[in-house]
């Protein structure tokens, strides 16, 4: 890989997990967005930049901010997913129409404990996922098209803030269930989506949050606040590999489906890209490192490929009002 | 004045306030706490010199947050500004007493936090640190902060405890047995740590991240540089209309009652702090500085009913009315009539 072109955000981009949103339409550029504060900066592949607020100030309380924006790509329809100290928002692709705002259950005086929505997936093919920072897992229901979202059921597993919700990328093994969600305990849990979603199995966590997630192919690739890549079978929960991969928390992780490359970013300024692969003798689930990106002076908060295959890929970092965007070598 | 400003800090009052759980301040909210703690004592500061102080102390602070290597660690930043605190008055009994109850709150309220509430609290603060650049040349000759304003951040060094030194791959077949090793280089340089901090009320905290940046004596400059486009969003919190304003305002009456503001003895106005090389390079400092980074700090205006709000009008009685005015209070920022309106 090498550094190809830097895109200008009107905003830096602030320190939160996984804070690069992007958006591959076939055939056209990819459109980004990053979050500063309050503020969802949004770069569209055509047309000029965007902002969009966080919603749910009133009167005697100030605009609260966001925790993280995703696109989520359902076959029907693409909507645009942002989360705030005060609930989700969801808009039309581009930013351009709110389809639906859901507030959260907050207590009125301030609790010792922060609240706010973070974690974003599409699922199951109908449903987008939320989680919050009380553990539960908000699933909404999407229509086809129209504003007619519903909340569908409420999932209560885990007992720490969520951080990350990721959706199968490939094809799952039977019994592996097609949605993983983290928190910051380290805790996984593995979900079979549906009219009903059912717990599959639990991966307890060791006290090290896990930032960020991914599941392929029936293996979770979770990143750790200890600078640990550590990766999962998600039907049985065993441990397949461990990798000492950055001296800083992890921020992002990614992975490209076609190809099984999986993208890390974290505060210690590096981006690395490994490769997944199962040991065609033994049947072992492997890892090797691919290449190493040291973005000089940046704590990354955002990294993500902008195609299936994992040849180009996007990243951000605290502070930093642009996105560096790398290609092939 | 060490004493006089550390007794304000740490009062009690003033301490019960800051420990109840609230939102992060805004920059103006902060920057008027500011003005009244560093005006705790006979000293005194003019805007220019103030401006330049306040830029000092956010750029360091936001210098120890972002290099802390554990979220953890901004406690052990914390507590080592205390150590520094607690030698400048170790000869006071009573004000130590003060700033050890203080401490042993803090010990109680924050060491059973988790490491993922304690990244929250970090990222929270560099929100407020966002987008600030300001240089300051003790930063810029030691290395450790850019021209452009940005921190260096190194990729050698211990790493944090609790984490590995990068660079080893272990792949565990399906009985969890580890049965292959790999390993991966990179530009990277880092060694262990050799041991951690500590968290108790005394011991090595081991981190240099909050110890006094003075304990070489040289001088220390600000540069402020001109507009930018890093400053555009801050520009743009001062001037958007702040909802806010009512239940900030609220908070910082609350606090504000809480400080005992010292009237300068004798009469006189004590001494003046000026933190430029001559008066002039103050004055043209204060007429140079660019327009998006004025703080606009919130002045308190007298009402017509002055025994209304005892305590506030007490503090206001206690304001040496001399001092030149940097620019009357905005509407909606008059506190007392807020008060009124409540």
């Amino acid at each position: 890989y090498r550094r190809e072109r830097s895109l200008a955000l009107r905003n830096s981009s602030s320190a939160l997990y996984n804070n690069l949103a992007v958006l591959c339409p076939p055939a056209r550029p990819p459109a980004f967005g990053a979050v500063h504060g309050t503020i969802l900066s949004l770069l569209g592949s055509e047309g000029p930049p965007r902002q969009l607020q966080a919603r749910g100030g009133g009167s005697a309380l100030s605009t609260p901010l966001l925790t993280q924006a995703a696109w989520c790509e359902l076959p029907a329809r693409v909507l645009l997913v942002l989360t705030s100290q005060r609930g989700v928002q969801m808009y039309e692709s581009d930013g351009s129409t709110m389809v639906f705002w859901h507030a959260l259950d907050v207590p009125e005086h301030p609790a010792a404990h922060s609240a706010f929505a973070r974690g974003i997936a599409a699922a199951g093919g109908r449903f987008i996922c939320v989680g919050t920072s009380f553990g539960a897992v908000l699933v909404f229901d999407i229509p086809p098209k129209g504003t007619n979202v519903t909340l569908n059921e409420v999932l209560e597993q885990h007992r720490d803030p969520i951080t990350d919700i990721a959706a199968e990328q490939g094809q799952a093994p039977g019994g592996a269930g097609d949605l993983v969600t983290a928190d910051d305990s380290g805790t996984l849990c593995l979900w079979s989506t549906g009219e009903e979603f059912t717990l599959l199995g639990q991966i307890p966590g060791s006290g090290c949050t896990c930032s960020s997630v991914r599941l392929w192919n029936g293996i979770v690739a979770a990143g750790y606040g200890d600078g640990q890549i550590r990766l999962w079978e998600a039907g049985s929960g065993r441990i397949c590999a461990q990798v000492s991969a950055h001296a800083r928390w992890i921020y992002a992780l990614d992975l490209a489906p076609l190809t099984g490359k999986l993208l890390s970013g974290a505060e210690d300024s590096f981006v690395h890209v490994w490769k997944l692969s199962r040991n065609a003798d033994t049947d072992d689930i492997e890892i090797q490192h691919c290449h190493a990106e040291c973005v000089t002076d940046t704590q990354v908060c955002g990294a993500r490929f902008c195609d299936p295959a994992g040849d180009t890929f996007a990243v951000t970092g605290y502070d930093l009002s642009e996105i560096l965007c790398y290609g092939p070598a | 004045v060490m004493n006089d400003i550390i007794t304000t800090m740490f009062n009690k009052k003033f301490m019960e306030e800051l420990f109840k759980p609230q939102d992060l301040y805004s920059k103006k909210a902060l920057r008027t706490v500011y003005d009244r703690l560093a005006h705790a004592s006979i000293m005194r500061l003019n805007q220019a010199s103030m401006d330049k102080l306040y830029d000092l102390m956010t750029m360091a602070f936001k210098y120890q947050v972002l290099l802390c290597p554990r979220p953890r660690d901004i406690l052990l930043v914390t507590y080592n500004h205390l150590d520094a605190i607690k030698d400048f008055i170790s000869d006071s009994p009573a004000i130590l007493n003060q700033v050890d109850e203080t401490f042993r709150r803090l010990i109680e309220t924050y060491n059973c936090l988790s490491d993922g509430e304690f990244q929250l609290i970090r990222q929270t603060l560099l929100i407020f640190f966002q987008d600030m650049h300001i240089r300051v040349s003790l930063f810029l000759k030691d290395k450790v902060q850019n021209s452009n304003g940005h921190f260096v951040l190194p990729i050698s060094g211990p790493v944090p405890w609790g984490t590995e030194v990068p660079g080893l791959i272990r792949i565990f077949n399906h009985k969890g047995v580890e049965v292959k090793r790999a390993e991966f280089t990179t530009a990277g340089n880092y060694v262990t740590p050799q041991r951690e901090g500590s968290f108790e009320l005394y011991g090595d905290r081991v981190l240099k991240l909050g110890t006094n940046m003075y304990s070489v004596t040289r001088p220390v400059e600000t540069h402020v540089s001109g507009s930018s486009k890093t400053l555009a969003s801050q520009a743009k919190e001062n001037i958007a209309p702040n909802p806010l304003a009512k239940e900030e305002l609220n908070f910082l009456a609350r606090l504000l009652g809480g400080l005992d503001i010292q009237k300068p003895a004798g009469g006189d106005t004590g001494f003046r702090l000026n933190l430029f090389t001559s008066d002039e390079e103050e004055e043209h400092a204060a007429q140079t500085r660019p327009e998006e980074l004025s703080y606009k700090v919130i002045n308190i205006e007298a009402t017509q009913e002055p025994g209304r709000r005892a305590e506030l009008s007490r503090i206001l009685g206690e304001l040496d009315v001399e001092e030149p005015r940097p620019g009357s209070a905005e509407k909606g920022e008059d506190l007392l009539a807020l008060m009124d309106g409540l």
